[in-house]
C-alpha cells in the first residue's frame, strides 16, 4: 500500500541526481529493496511504472537487486538466514538475533544520459 | 507528482483541519477509467533505446526514505528542544485509541497538558471527539494514504503550535503495516491492540509489535465474552521484541489504565530530568 510513497521517494532521488549531473533523461535506476524492508516487490514495480511518466525517468527501467535477510546470535555464535522477524535465534532457541543486513531500501545508481 | 495515483496534479489530497473548520474541496480529479498498461515485466531487463552517446552511470547509495527519515529526526530535535513528549499510537482500525485518548486526557487533565495529532483517511470525528475534552487537536485526512509521515506532522506542528512541557500524542491511521516504515519523530510508539482481535495478532504483524516499547491490550472488560488468551498474546509478541512491556486495561471502564498513566509520567519525567 504504501508502496506509492517508496516510489515517489526512489523518482525524487533519481530525479536530483540526474539534474544535478545535468543529464536529460534516465535509462535505469538500480534500487537495493531488503527482505525486511516491508516493501512488496511487483507493487513497487507497478507503481514505479505509473509513477514514472512525466519525469526524467519515463522510460526508465528499474532494476531491483534483493538483498536477503541475514541476522547473527551472540549465543551460539552463528549467522542465520532470517525472513522476518524473530527475535530468538531459530538454531539454538536461546539468543537474541542481531540484524546484520535485510533492512535496505536504497537507490544505488542511476544511468543517465 | 501525487503520491496516490502518480497523477501530474499537485499533492493536495491531504488536508489539515481543526474541529469546527469546513471541509474544503480541492480541484484533484481523477478520471474514473485511467487506462495504464499491464505488459509481462521481470525484474531485470534492459532496452538498447539510446544510441546516442555514452550513458553515464552515477552512483548514489542513498536510503530511499531519507528524506522521511531526516524531517523525522528534524521533528525529534524540535520536540526535544521543546521538552514535548511525543507518543505514536498505532494500532488496527477499531482497537479503541481515540476512547483510550479522551479518557485519558481528562483524567490527568489537572497533571498533563496533551496536545493530539489525529489521522485518518476522511472525516473530522476523531478531532471532534478529542476537542470535546478540551484539548487542542488537529485532524490530518490523508485522503487516500495509509499512514502519517514526518511532513505532515510537521505541518500538523505548525498549526498546532503544542507548548513547552507538554505531551503530544499522534493517533496514526488505524493500520498495523505501513505506520512502521515512517518514523513521524516520536519518543516511542505505543502499539494498542484489543482483546476482540485475536492473540496471534503479534505474529501475524511483527514489524509493528518490533518497532513499539509498549503495548496497551484494551478493552479487558470484554474478556469474559472473547476466546483471547491474555498470556499467550503478551508471549507472542516477545518473540518478536522481548523488550515490549505491557499494559492490559479497558479504556470504557478504567480498569489498569493506573498503570498507563505512571508510565506516561514517568516518560516524561525522564526527559525532564535529561535522563
Amino acid at each position: 500500500m504504501h508502496e506509492m510513497s517508496i516510489v515517489s521517494g526512489i523518482l525524487d532521488i533519481a530525479e536530483n541526481e540526474a539534474r544535478s549531473a545535468g543529464a536529460r533523461i534516465i535509462n535505469s535506476v538500480e534500487i537495493e529493496v531488503g527482505q525486511l524492508a516491508g516493501v512488496e516487490i511487483p507493487s513497487l514495480e507497478f507503481c514505479f511504472e505509473v509513477a514514472r511518466r512525466g519525469t526524467l525517468a519515463e522510460q526508465a527501467d528499474l532494476v531491483i537487486h534483493e538483498i536477503p535477510g541475514l541476522g547473527h546470535c551472540p549465543d551460539c555464535d552463528q549467522d542465520v538466514a532470517v525472513d522476518f522477524f524473530m527475535a530468538v535465534c531459530p538454531a539454538c532457541g536461546l539468543g537474541l538475533v542481531e540484524i546484520l543486513q535485510g533492512r535496505e531500501l536504497r537507490v544505488r545508481s542511476i544511468n543517465v544520459d | 507528482m501525487c503520491d496516490t495515483c502518480g497523477c501530474n496534479q499537485p499533492p493536495e489530497a491531504v488536508t489539515f483541519r481543526k474541529p469546527g473548520e469546513p471541509e474544503h474541496h480541492h480541484d484533484h480529479h481523477h478520471d474514473p477509467g485511467q487506462p495504464h498498461n499491464h505488459h509481462d515485466h521481470n525484474h531485470h531487463h534492459h532496452h538498447d533505446h539510446h544510441d546516442h552517446g555514452p550513458s553515464r552511470t552515477l552512483q548514489i547509495e542513498l536510503d530511499i526514505l531519507q528524506q522521511n527519515n531526516m524531517l523525522a529526526q528534524r521533528n525529534r530535535g524540535w520536540f526535544e528542544a521543546k521538552n514535548i513528549l511525543v507518543l505514536n499510537l498505532v494500532s488496527s482500525p477499531g482497537s479503541g485509541k481515540t476512547t483510550l485518548l479522551e479518557r485519558t486526557i481528562t483524567a490527568l487533565k489537572d497533571e498533563i497538558s496533551v496536545s493530539v495529532i489525529e489521522g485518518d483517511q476522511q472525516t473530522l470525528n476523531d478531532a471532534n471527539r478529542i476537542a470535546a475534552t478540551g484539548a487542542p487537536v488537529i485532524q490530518v485526512n490523508t485522503g487516500k494514504g495509509c499512514h502519517l509521515d514526518a511532513q505532515m506532522i510537521r505541518r500538523a506542528c505548525d498549526e498546532l503550535a503544542p507548548a513547552d512541557g507538554s505531551v503530544m500524542m499522534i493517533e496514526n491511521v488505524g493500520n498495523l503495516v505501513c505506520p512502521a516504515m515512517f518514523d513521524l519523530g516520536e519518543a516511542s510508539k505505543v502499539v494498542i491492540i484489543s482483546v476482540t482481535e485475536g492473540d496471534d495478532k503479534p505474529l501475524k504483524y511483527p514489524t509493528m509489535f518490533a518497532a513499539a516499547d509498549l503495548c496497551l491490550i484494551n478493552k479487558m472488560d470484554l474478556l469474559p465474552y472473547v476466546d483471547f488468551d491474555v498470556d499467550k498474546c503478551e508471549q507472542a509478541a516477545r518473540t518478536v521484541n522481548p523488550r515490549l512491556e505491557f499494559h492490559r486495561v479497558s479504556a470504557t471502564t478504567g480498569e489498569g489504565m493506573d498503570q498507563w498513566y505512571e508510565w506516561l509520567k514517568n516518560r516524561r519525567g525522564d526527559r525532564r530530568t535529561g535522563s
